[in-house]
C-alpha cells in the first residue's frame, strides 16, 4: 500500500557543537549586501506572527516584500487566539532554567521526534524575542518593580512562561501587524488582504510565484518573486470541528506539496486539553480555555460512574483528581497529549460531567480560598467572562467543564535548518513548517516558534538562497508558467460551480471532520485508520459530484471560498490517516492503541520509527511515497518520557 | 428549541443597491452562538438555491475583531462587552424577531450583505501606530521598567480587537475610541514615548481624513465589546494639544 522510498533528506545541519550551529550558520550562509536587496523580491503568504513577522523583517533588511492575507487585515491571523504566554529561558524566577533546559523539556515535550539543531535554536532565540517585543510595546504582564513576571505551563518545572493577561497572542500578533504596517507606511512591503493564495508556480523545478484569488472581485492574479515564503497556519480544520479560526486552511500546503513540497509527519496533530465540550449538533467550532488555567485549577470527576449530581453537591473524597494521582510530579501540568488521552479515558469510563456527560471538571474553588477571588480575577478574568459567555455558568462558583478539542498540527512542510522546503525558493515559516515540536508541542511554544522562524531565522537564511539569483529578474508573469498555473485555478473554480449538486460545502466538511476526529484523532487503530482511508475518497468523490456552491466567481462568494479549501482538506485528511497507519509506534499526540505501555502511556519504537515520515504527492491516482529523514539524538538520551 | 424572523440586509456588492430580506430560523438551539444560528439559516438557503448571507467571521472567541454586526441597532447585539460571535441565542425568546445590518459608516463601504470594508483603519496604523524598533535593536527587557500600573492601564488599551464596533455605534461615526486605544497603549509605555508626539499628530490627522469629529456621545464605549474606556480619548486629546505647542523640531521629533 505504501511505497518507500529512501531520498536523503538533506537537513543542511551545521557542523559542530549544538551550542555553536546557529552562529556557524549565520556566518556560513552567503549574505545580500544592504545596496543589492532591493533588487529582491520576496513573496510571503500569510500575514500571522511568521508571516508578519517574516514580511516586516525583510522589509526591514531592505527586500521588496509583497505580503497576503485572506482577512481585511494583517490584525486577524489566528496567532491572535493564542491565550496563556510565549517561553523563554531568561531565568528571571531564579529557579534553575537555561537555554539548554528549555531546549531538552521540548525535545523531551515533543516525545524525541523534533530535529535537536533546530529545536536548540529555538531555545537560543527566545530570550531576544521577549526584548524584542516588549521594544515593540507588548504590555507583558509586570511585577510592581517594573520588571517582567512569569507563570508556568505544561511539561516544565520551572516557570519561563512570559504573558499578557490571557491574550499574549493577541499582544503579540499587533506588535508584529504594527511592525510590518510601519513597513507598509514606507513603501517595503505591498500588502494584499482579502487575496488568497490559490496555486503555487514552479519553473525549472523552483518557486517562481502563485496565484492568487482576490476575494471581492473574484480576480484571478499571479504574482512573482525571487522566493516564496509560506507562513499559512496549521490544518486542525480538517476535523471540522476545532480551535482553530473559521477560515484557517491546509489550501497554500497543500498546493506546494502538489507541486513537489514533501509533507513531513501530517498525523502529528495536537488535541488540547482545556476546551470548552461541544453543546450540540450545529456547533461551529471548539473554544479554547487557556493551559495557563492548570496553573491554578484541579482537574477532577466523580469516582462513581454515571454520577448525576451537581459538581457542588459531590463531597471532597468522593472526587477523583486523577491527573494529580496519576501523575504526582507534574500533577495538573502534565503535557497535553497526557491530559488529553487522560480525560477521553475519564469520559469512555463513563466519568463524563455536563450534560452531554462529554467533559471533566476544571475547579477552581481551592485557588479561590487559598489567593482569593480578586487574585483569580487578576489572573483569568477575560477568560472566565470568555467562559460564561459560552455556557452561561458562572466558573467562580461552578467548576468549569473542559475536554479536549484538535488545536495544532505539529506536522506540516517538510523544511531543512534553513527553513527551506525540498522546492528550491520555497520557505515555510510557523505551524505550517514541521520542524521543532516532534510529535507533540508543549504549551507557550507556538508564539516561540512563529516569532522565532519570522523575526530571526528565516530573515537570516534566506539570503542562502537569494545570493545565487544576484541580477537575475524575477521569472514574468506572462510566462507559460504562470498561465497554465491561472487556468489550472479557473478550470477548478468553473468545475465548483457548475456541479450544481445537492448539498452544501460544510455538509461534507462536517462528514470528513467526524471520521477524523473518531478515527484519527486521540487514538487510533490500525482497523479505523483503514476503514477511514477506505471512506474519504468515498466522501471526496461524492462531494465533486454532489456540492451545491451558488453565485459567481466575479463577486464576494464565502461558498466558493470554502469549497476549494475543503476540496484540499479531503486530500490532506488523506495523508493524515496514511501516516498514522504507516507509524507503528505511539508517540506524543500520536497514540495507536496497539502501541501502549502497561499503564497506557505511549509506547515509543525508537528502533524502527526514529525519523520523520516526509511525504512525496505522485498524483491522485498514486499512493504518495514516503520519505525518511533519520533523527538523530547526541545531546538527549531517548527514554520513557515519564511525568508522574 | 426557538423559531426565530430575520430581517437581514442583502446587498450583492459596493455599487448596488440593498435592501432588507426575510428569513425564517426554525428551531434554532438557545445553546448555539448568533453566527450558528446563521450558518443555519445560510445552510438551509443554500439547500433552497439562494445564495447565502455573506458575513465576517473567523475566530469565534471574541478576539480577532473579524465580525461584527448591528443586531437591532445595537452594535454587536445587545449584550455588553461582547462581540457578535461570542453572542449566544440564549438571549433572545423565541418568536423574536431580529434585524441585522452592516456597520454603517461612509469610511466603511458595503462590500457584500453584512461585511464592510475597515481599511481606514489599518492606514491610521500605518501612519504611526507602532514603535519604530528594528528587528535585532532591542536592549535586554528588564533594563527599562515599567511600572506595573502603566502597564496595566496599556494593556487594558490594547486590548482594542479593531471591529470597528465604536464607529458603528457612533451618530458621527468617528473612530475616536479606535485611534485613542492605540495611542494610549504605545504612549503609557516608555518604549513608546520617543514618538509620542509624532505618533499623536500622525494617527489623529489620517484618522481625521476618513472619519467624523467626536462630540463625548459615549456611544463608542458602551458598544465596545472590550468595554475600553473614553479616558483614551481624553488622553489623545491631551497629547495633541500638547504635541501643537511642543516644538516639535527641538524635541527631536520632526
Amino acid at each position: 500500500m505504501t511505497t518507500e522510498h529512501n531520498r536523503i533528506l538533506d537537513a543542511k545541519i551545521p557542523d559542530g557543537p549544538l551550542e555553536g550551529k546557529w552562529t556557524k550558520r549565520k556566518f556560513d550562509v552567503k549574505l545580500v549586501n544592504p545596496s543589492n536587496r532591493r533588487k529582491y523580491d520576496i513573496i510571503v503568504v500569510g500575514t500571522g506572527l511568521a508571516g508578519a513577522g517574516s514580511a516586516a523583517a525583510l522589509g526591514e533588511l531592505g527586500y521588496n516584500v509583497k505580503a497576503f492575507t485572506y482577512n481585511d487585515s494583517s490584525r486577524r491571523a489566528h496567532s491572535i487566539a493564542a491565550q496563556g504566554g510565549i517561553n523563554a529561558t531568561k531565568n528571571y524566577p531564579n529557579d534553575n532554567d537555561s537555554v539548554f533546559r528549555l531546549f531538552y523539556d521540548t525535545v523531551k515535550g515533543g516525545d524525541y521526534r523534533s530535529r535537536e539543531a533546530n529545536v536548540y535554536r529555538l531555545a537560543e532565540v527566545s530570550d531576544a524575542i521577549i526584548d524584542q517585543t516588549v521594544a515593540q510595546g507588548a504590555p507583558y504582564g509586570r511585577e510592581y518593580g517594573g520588571m517582567l513576571d512569569n507563570r508556568s505551563f505544561g511539561g516544565a518545572q520551572v516557570s519561563r512562561t512570559f504573558y499578557a493577561r490571557g491574550q499574549t497572542g493577541q499582544q503579540l500578533l499587533l506588535t508584529a501587524y504594527q511592525a510590518l504596517a510601519r513597513q507598509v507606511g514606507l513603501g517595503t512591503v505591498e500588502l494584499f488582504t482579502r487575496t488568497e493564495m490559490v496555486e503555487l508556480v514552479m519553473k525549472d523545478g523552483r518557486a517562481v510565484g502563485i496565484v492568487t484569488r482576490d476575494l471581492v472581485t473574484g480576480a484571478i492574479e499571479s504574482h512573482s518573486a525571487h522566493a516564496v515564503v509560506l507562513a499559512t497556519g496549521g490544518y486542525s480544520n480538517a476535523y471540522f470541528l476545532s480551535t482553530n479560526a473559521m477560515n484557517c486552511n491546509g489550501t497554500a500546503v497543500w498546493r506546494a506539496h502538489r507541486k513537489g513540497a514533501l509533507f513531513a509527519n501530517p498525523s502529528f496533530t495536537q488535541i488540547h486539553p482545556t476546551c470548552i465540550p461541544a453543546s450540540d449538533e450545529h456547533q461551529s467550532k471548539l473554544t479554547l480555555m487557556s493551559e495557563s488555567l492548570r496553573n491554578d485549577g484541579r482537574i477532577w470527576v466523580s469516582k462513581t460512574p454515571n454520577d448525576d449530581r451537581a459538581a457542588n453537591d459531590i463531597p471532597e473524597d468522593e472526587r477523583d483528581y486523577y491527573l494529580e494521582r496519576q501523575y504526582p510530579a507534574f500533577g495538573n501540568l502534565v503535557p497535553r497529549d497526557v491530559a488529553s488521552r487522560a480525560a477521553m479515558r475519564m469520559v469512555e469510563d463513563d466519568k463524563g460531567v455536563g450534560p452531554l456527560k462529554n467533559g471533566v471538571y476544571l475547579d477552581f474553588a481551592d485557588a479561590i480560598s487559598r489567593l482569593g477571588r480578586r487574585v483569580i480575577e487578576d489572573r483569568y478574568g477575560n477568560l472566565f467572562e470568555m467562559y460564561e459567555r459560552i455556557t452561561d455558568e458562572n466558573p467562580y462558583e461552578v467548576p468549569m467543564r473542559i475536554y479536549p478539542a484538535p488545536h495544532y498540527t505539529m506536522g506540516g512542510l517538510w523544511v531543512d535548518y534553513n527553513l527551506e522546503t525540498t522546492i528550491p525558493g520555497l520557505f515555510a515559516s510557523g505551524e505550517a513548517n514541521f520542524s521543532d515540536h516532534g510529535a507533540n508541542r508543549l504549551g507557550a511554544s507556538a508564539l516561540m516558534q512563529g516569532v522565532a522562524d519570522g523575526y530571526f531565522v528565516l530573515p537570516a537564511t534566506i539570503s542562502g538562497y537569494l545570493a545565487n539569483w544576484l541580477n537575475v529578474d524575477p521569472v514574468p508573469t506572462d510566462d507559460e508558467a504562470f498561465a497554465d498555473a491561472e487556468q489550472s485555478v479557473r478550470d477548478q473554480i468553473e468545475r465548483l460551480l457548475s456541479t450544481n449538486g445537492t448539498h452544501s460545502v460544510d455538509y461534507f466538511h462536517r462528514r470528513l471532520g467526524k471520521i477524523m476526529i473518531a478515527k484519527c484523532g486521540m487514538s487510533r487503530d490500525r482497523e479505523g485508520l483503514e476503514w477511514a482511508l477506505e471512506e474519504i475518497p468515498k466522501i471526496k468523490a461524492e462531494f465533486w459530484s454532489d456540492v451545491k456552491v451558488l453565485g459567481t466567481n466575479e463577486s464576494l462568494n464565502q461558498s466558493l471560498e470554502r469549497a476549494g479549501r475543503v476540496a484540499d482538506f479531503f486530500e490532506l485528511a488523506e495523508l493524515m490517516v496514511r501516516d498514522a497507519l504507516q507509524r507503528e509506534e505511539s508517540c506524543g499526540g500520536h497514540y495507536r492503541v496497539e502501541h501502549q505501555t502497561e499503564d497506557g502511556e505511549a509506547k515509543r519504537d525508537d528502533d524502527n520509527f526514529a525519523y520523520v515520515s516526509a511525504w512525496e504527492w505522485r498524483g491522485e491516482d498514486s499512493p504518495p511515497t514516503l520519505h525518511k529523514e533519520e533523527l538523530e539524538f547526541e545531546y538527549v538520551a531517548l527514554t520513557q518520557r515519564s511525568y508522574k | 428549541m426557538m423559531d426565530i424572523t430575520l430581517r437581514v440586509w442583502r446587498q450583492a456588492g459596493p455599487d448596488v443597491e440593498g435592501g432588507f430580506e426575510t428569513y425564517e430560523a426554525k428551531d434554532i438551539s438557545p445553546e448555539a452562538s448568533f453566527f450558528e444560528m446563521l450558518d443555519e439559516v445560510n445552510e438551509s438557503l443554500n439547500d433552497e438555491g439562494v445564495e447565502p448571507i455573506a458575513f465576517d467571521s473567523d475566530c469565534r472567541e471574541g478576539i480577532c475583531g473579524t465580525c461584527g454586526v448591528m443586531v437591532d441597532g445595537h452594535p454587536h447585539g445587545p449584550q455588553s462587552a461582547t462581540a457578535s460571535c461570542q453572542l449566544h441565542m440564549r438571549k433572545f425568546s423565541d418568536g423574536d424577531t431580529i434585524t441585522i445590518e452592516p456597520w454603517r459608516a461612509v469610511a466603511f463601504p458595503v462590500l457584500r450583505d453584512l461585511i464592510v470594508d475597515r481599511q481606514p483603519f489599518d492606514e491610521i496604523i500605518q501612519a504611526g501606530g507602532f514603535i519604530s524598533a528594528n528587528i535585532g535593536a532591542a536592549p535586554d527587557s528588564n533594563i527599562i521598567l515599567v511600572p506595573q500600573p502603566a502597564a496595566e492601564s496599556s494593556m487594558d488599551a490594547a486590548s482594542c480587537i479593531g471591529c470597528a464596533a465604536c464607529v458603528a455605534a457612533c451618530p458621527n461615526s468617528a473612530a475616536n475610541l479606535f485611534t485613542g486605544a492605540k495611542i494610549a497603549h504605545l504612549n503609557l509605555l516608555p518604549q513608546g514615548s520617543p514618538e509620542r508626539y509624532l505618533r499623536t499628530v500622525a494617527m489623529v490627522e489620517t484618522m481625521e481624513s476618513f472619519f467624523g469629529s467626536c462630540r463625548n456621545y459615549g456611544e463608542c464605549e458602551t458598544a465596545c465589546p472590550k468595554s475600553i474606556s473614553i479616558d483614551v480619548i481624553a488622553w489623545m486629546n491631551r497629547d495633541y494639544v500638547a504635541a501643537q505647542w511642543k516644538n516639535l523640531r527641538k524635541q527631536g521629533q520632526q
